[in-house]
């Protein structure tokens, strides 16, 4: 197979994904690679919805040997698995899903690894540990945060899944939002499209123009209007939207018997109002960035997008007049093909003139430090000033302050514990069979004879977690006994449930497009419940 | 997690288990909790009813499909039937995780059920390369669970309306026997829902058809004359021009939608696209339209919803435990959950509700009311437009003077032609009466669909 081939190939079978993160995102995907500690199910099926996306390598950790009970829930390990080295066995397995994917394996325990070679782990894109016992995540949580890798805690606990995600700080440009407000600048238009605006004759016009004005247009038009006859003040209240919107329907053409036409584009003028009379102003999100101290010190070691966003603020500070760079984009309305193009290229235009202008202050930055214009392309640029107004920027703070007994987010957890079923019991639940474990060296209930004394066993465990942490919640001796029950198993369904949503928090992660949870995610697969904390 | 304590070698069993096989299922099937479901008694027993008689049809297997069938799979269920009409094409590949390269070009069923089934020791899946309408009630009635993950509204509510069917009534009172839960996911990007519906007693498919917007066609005549966006420059090439160089049917034909004799688009021929992405760009040219795409024009043609395996994890993820709910024929509370996770992860899970007079399952007859000058055109669109009922392309049939007459018809051209003139007729003209009945099929349901004709002034 030629390049060619191998390209077209690859654009067909990745078709459907890269409608959602595009070719850059999937290049970002290739180029990465993933380490798993731990082949469990969670884990197999984590690396499974990374590698049939095409994930450029991915390196499984794994000290144990496969078990008849790991075959029994783990889609990648067969029958004859059983005895072989876990990390190995699904590494075969998962290797045959995707040729594209470079698949390894290291037969270790993370603990051996930390003790003898800790750097091991700073190649990876990101870390995903699985079913890990909590000192050694505690441990590998360490080295990655001093490290800056990204590192994903992923675990399947009976009917409950969890997840941590800990990064010192991800910025997302494209963070594609569902519900955007356009960018219309109806409130305060720039002079071209003033310009544009004024070289309408809506009296004058043809009966047909009239009719396919973008509406736009026409909201302008009249908004001109209201300014003149209400002292240059926008409507600002209901009362007054309705009485511009009365002045709108006015402005529909009238047969000769005097009954108005049918202009479907004053219908959606009238429609519009409200979207158009949405302030041009910047978000407070985006504000946050501006004041934020890796925009106000710009170094040679400062990330591409923090050069950005304080070109940004340096462009709202001057040719932006105190707003963000045009976006460039309208949505479709009803208006013939010309009006409509040539408003589009009225935005276009300006939202290339502003990209233009952000681009000679990234230049006077780069330069200030010692860098080459070249560092940041104008395609970047422009895709940041597109994205201007849902940059978005997550930071999840390490394990040991969530551990930390004068760090914990005691509020937090209060708040939520004043419904004792909230998700949150759950991860007070998680966080006492991991106590369990450091005083027993199990879980509870693993076999059925345990049961009914680890019940006691674990409700001490819970109450020591409490006092040591000053929390004055009350966790039900319900979840007592149903977190004894699951005897630490791992059904098949929470894994694969899991697997899905851990693997696009991770490509999330590695493609900086769409936003990561932040940062403790809850499932609860008796209710089909999930929840979200910051923890 | 044990370690290296298990024996070095494999010891099969005589059902073909191996120890600690199925230890993960079992602590929930055979230890009781405070949280288990009214009915539920732990017992070794369920462990062997799931692997030995508890039957599932699995209907799709695509992106959900082979999520669910390896779901099943390792949950325990040994008896599984796996119905799917397609081949596998390149693009599935990126998700369906059951197959590979090679077998791109057969049947879905047929390697999906091949790849579980050594994949899976014990497990024993039977594939069907057939469409569900092929299946009759003496099919579906062999299944304890029907779980669909389908990609389309039209073989969900048709699924629906044949499980209806099979419900029995004793004297007016439902036979709890004679439901068959049916669980229904679906997914699109980065959102997804899954729902349980217990026939004849919980919300059906139909109760909630406006939770799927009918979807959007540019009016025509922005594509005819004033295209703004590529894609009306693509559906221009797609439904004026194709039409105009592969058949010689005028195109008012066309505007009107009715069925037309030549070579019809094909949507996975890549000189069909290449054709209509150089037309595409053609009209765009003509209008200073940017933004036609190879990629953007077979997503157009196709109606492409793009698709992760991600997504389809997770909601196939939540199937198994819905039905959970479902054997223990547990009315659940919460019967319908989404999940989005473009920002964050978000869940949430509500009640739908039975809708009173549902044209699927709530036995209230329909009407339809009409003055007898109105045309039966009218009718047509108004089957079809209503956003309750939304059929695709219904045929209307009525019995006058004794006998049964079909007053339209579109599936079968002939009968299309010979009943086309009665659209332009007016249901007096017909001949039919206020109260009379008419009985409506179409591809969206199994049964036919009865109305009560209602003469209005």
């Amino acid at each position: 197979m030629t390049m060619a081939d191998h390209k077209t190939n690859k654009d067909q079978r990745y078709d459907r994904q890269l409608r959602l993160w595009g070719d850059h995102g999937q290049e970002a995907l290739e180029n990465a690679h993933v380490c798993l500690v731990n082949a469990a199910a969670s884990g197999t099926e984590i690396l499974k919805n990374l590698v049939l996306p095409g994930i450029g390598a991915f390196t499984i950790v794994d000290g144990h040997r496969v078990s008849g009970e790991d075959v029994g829930n783990n889609f990648f390990l067969s029958s004859d698995s059983v005895g072989k080295n876990r990390a190995q066995a699904t590494t075969e397995l998962l290797q045959e899903l995707n040729t594209d994917v470079s698949g390894n394996f290291v037969e270790e325990n993370p603990d051996r690894l930390l003790d003898n070679d800790p750097e091991f782990f700073h190649r990876f894109s990101l870390v995903i540990a699985v079913q890990l016992e909590e000192s050694t995540c505690l441990r590998l949580g360490s080295v990655l945060w001093n490290a800056a890798v990204p590192f994903l805690v992923c675990r399947t606990y009976g009917l409950v899944g969890y997840m941590r995600l800990v990064v010192r700080e991800h910025t997302v440009v494209e963070s594609h939002p569902d519900n955007a407000l356009e960018d219309l600048r109806l409130d305060q238009p720039f002079p071209e499209l003033t310009n544009h605006i004024t070289s309408y004759d809506l009296d004058n016009m043809e009966k047909k123009d009239h009719s396919h004005t973008p509406w736009v247009i026409i909201v302008a038009k009249y908004l001109q209007k209201w300014c003149r006859e209400h002292d240059f003040q926008l409507p600002r209240n209901y009362k007054e939207k309705e009485a511009f919107r009365q002045l709108l329907r006015e402005g529909i053409r009238k047969n000769e018997n005097g009954t108005p036409e049918e202009e479907e584009n004053f219908d959606e003028a009238i429609k519009n109002v409200n979207t158009a009379l949405n302030p041009s102003k910047i978000p407070t999100a985006v504000e946050d960035l501006f004041n934020a101290e890796q925009c106000e010190n710009i170094t040679s070691q400062s990330p591409a997008f923090w050069v950005m966003v304080r070109a940004v603020r340096d462009f709202v500070q001057a040719e932006g007049r105190g707003s963000l760079p045009v976006r460039g984009t309208i949505p479709d309305m009803i208006a013939d093909s010309d009006k409509f193009i040539s408003l589009q290229n009225v935005y276009r235009e300006r939202a290339l003139q502003d990209a233009a202008a952000v681009s000679r202050h990234v230049e006077s930055h780069l330069q200030a430090v010692g860098k080459l214009p070249e560092c940041i392309s104008e395609q970047d640029i422009r895709l940041f000033c597109k994205n201007a107004a849902f940059l978005r920027v997550v930071h999840c703070r390490a394990l040991v302050e969530e551990y930390g007994v004068d760090t914990v987010h005691k509020d937090e957890i209060t708040s939520c514990m004043d419904n004792p079923d909230s998700e949150m019991v759950l991860y007070l639940m998680l966080r006492s069979v991991d106590c369990f474990y450091q005083q027993h060296s199990r879980y509870p209930g693993v076999y059925n004879y345990q049961v009914e004394d680890d019940i006691v066993r674990l409700k001490l465990c819970v109450h020591s977690l409490l006092q040591e942490y000053g929390l004055t919640v009350n966790v039900k001796d319900d979840y007592v006994h149903e977190f004894c029950r699951y005897g630490a198993a791992e059904p098949h369904t929470v894994a694969a449930f899991m697997g899905g949503a851990a693997a696009q928090e991770a490509i999330k992660l590695i493609t900086h497009q769409f936003v990561p949870f932040n940062n403790t995610f809850i499932y609860n697969a008796m209710a089909q419940t999930s929840a979200t904390f910051q923890l | 997690m044990a370690d290296g304590e298990e024996p070095m070698a494999l010891d099969v069993g005589s059902s073909g288990d191996w120890d600690g096989r199925w230890r993960h299922v079992q602590k929930f099937l055979e230890r009781s909790g405070p949280f288990t479901h009214p009915d539920f008694e732990p017992s070794e027993e369920t462990l062997q009813f799931l692997l030995e008689t508890c039957k599932i049809l699995v209907i799709g297997a695509g992106g959900l499909g082979c999520e669910l069938l390896k779901n099943l799979a390792l949950s325990g269920f040994r008896h599984i039937h796996v119905v799917d009409m397609d081949t596998i094409d390149v693009s599935n590949l990126n998700r369906q995780f059951l197959f590979r390269s090679k077998d791109v070009g057969h049947p879905k069923a047929e390697v999906a059920a091949d790849f579980i089934n050594s994949r899976v020791p014990g497990c024993h899946v039977v594939p069907h390369f057939k469409k569900i309408q092929e299946f009759d009630e003496s099919f579906y009635r062999q299944f304890h669970i029907i779980v669909c993950g389908l990609d389309s509204i039209i073989a969900r509510r048709w699924m629906n309306g044949m499980l209806l069917s099979l419900l029995v009534y004793d004297d007016g009172v439902l036979d709890p026997s004679s439901i068959i839960p049916l669980i229904d996911g679906g997914t699109e990007g980065f959102k997804g829902n899954a729902r349980v519906i217990l026939p004849g007693m919980t919300a059906c498919i139909d109760c909630t058809l406006e939770l799927y917007p009918p979807q959007i066609n540019f009016p025509m005549c922005t594509i005819a004359s004033m295209p703004r966006l590529p894609e009306h420059c693509i559906e221009y090439a797609r439904i004026l021009q194709w039409p105009k160089e592969n058949t010689s049917i005028p195109s008012l034909l066309v505007l009107m939608c009715l069925p037309l004799y030549g070579v019809a688009l094909d949507g996975d021929n890549p000189e069909h696209i290449h054709w209509v992405f150089q037309k595409s760009l053609e009209r765009a040219a003509e209008f200073n339209i940017i933004g036609v795409t190879y990629r953007l024009t077979q997503g157009v043609v196709k109606r492409i919803i793009p698709a992760v395996a991600s997504t389809n994890a997770v909601i196939a993820g939540t199937v198994p435990s819905r039905e959970n709910t479902a054997l223990f024929a547990y009315v659940p509370l919460n019967n319908y959950l989404v999940f989005n996770d473009v920002d964050g992860l978000y869940t949430y899970t509500f009640e739908a509700e039975r809708k009173e007079n549902c044209s699927a399952c709530s036995q209230v007859p329909q009407k339809l009311q009409f003055p007898p000058s109105a045309k039966l055109q009218e009718v047509l669109e108004y089957l079809t437009e209503n956003a309750s009922l939304q059929m695709k392309s219904p045929a209307i049939t009525a019995t006058l003077e004794g006998k049964n007459k079909t007053l339209y018809l579109q599936t079968v051209a002939s009968i299309e032609e010979k009943t086309r003139p009665n659209l332009c007729k007016t249901l007096k003209e017909l001949g039919l009466a206020d109260g009379q009945e008419l009985a409506v099929a179409d591809v969206t349901t199994p049964q036919t669909v009865l109305f009560k004709l209602n003469f209005t002034s």
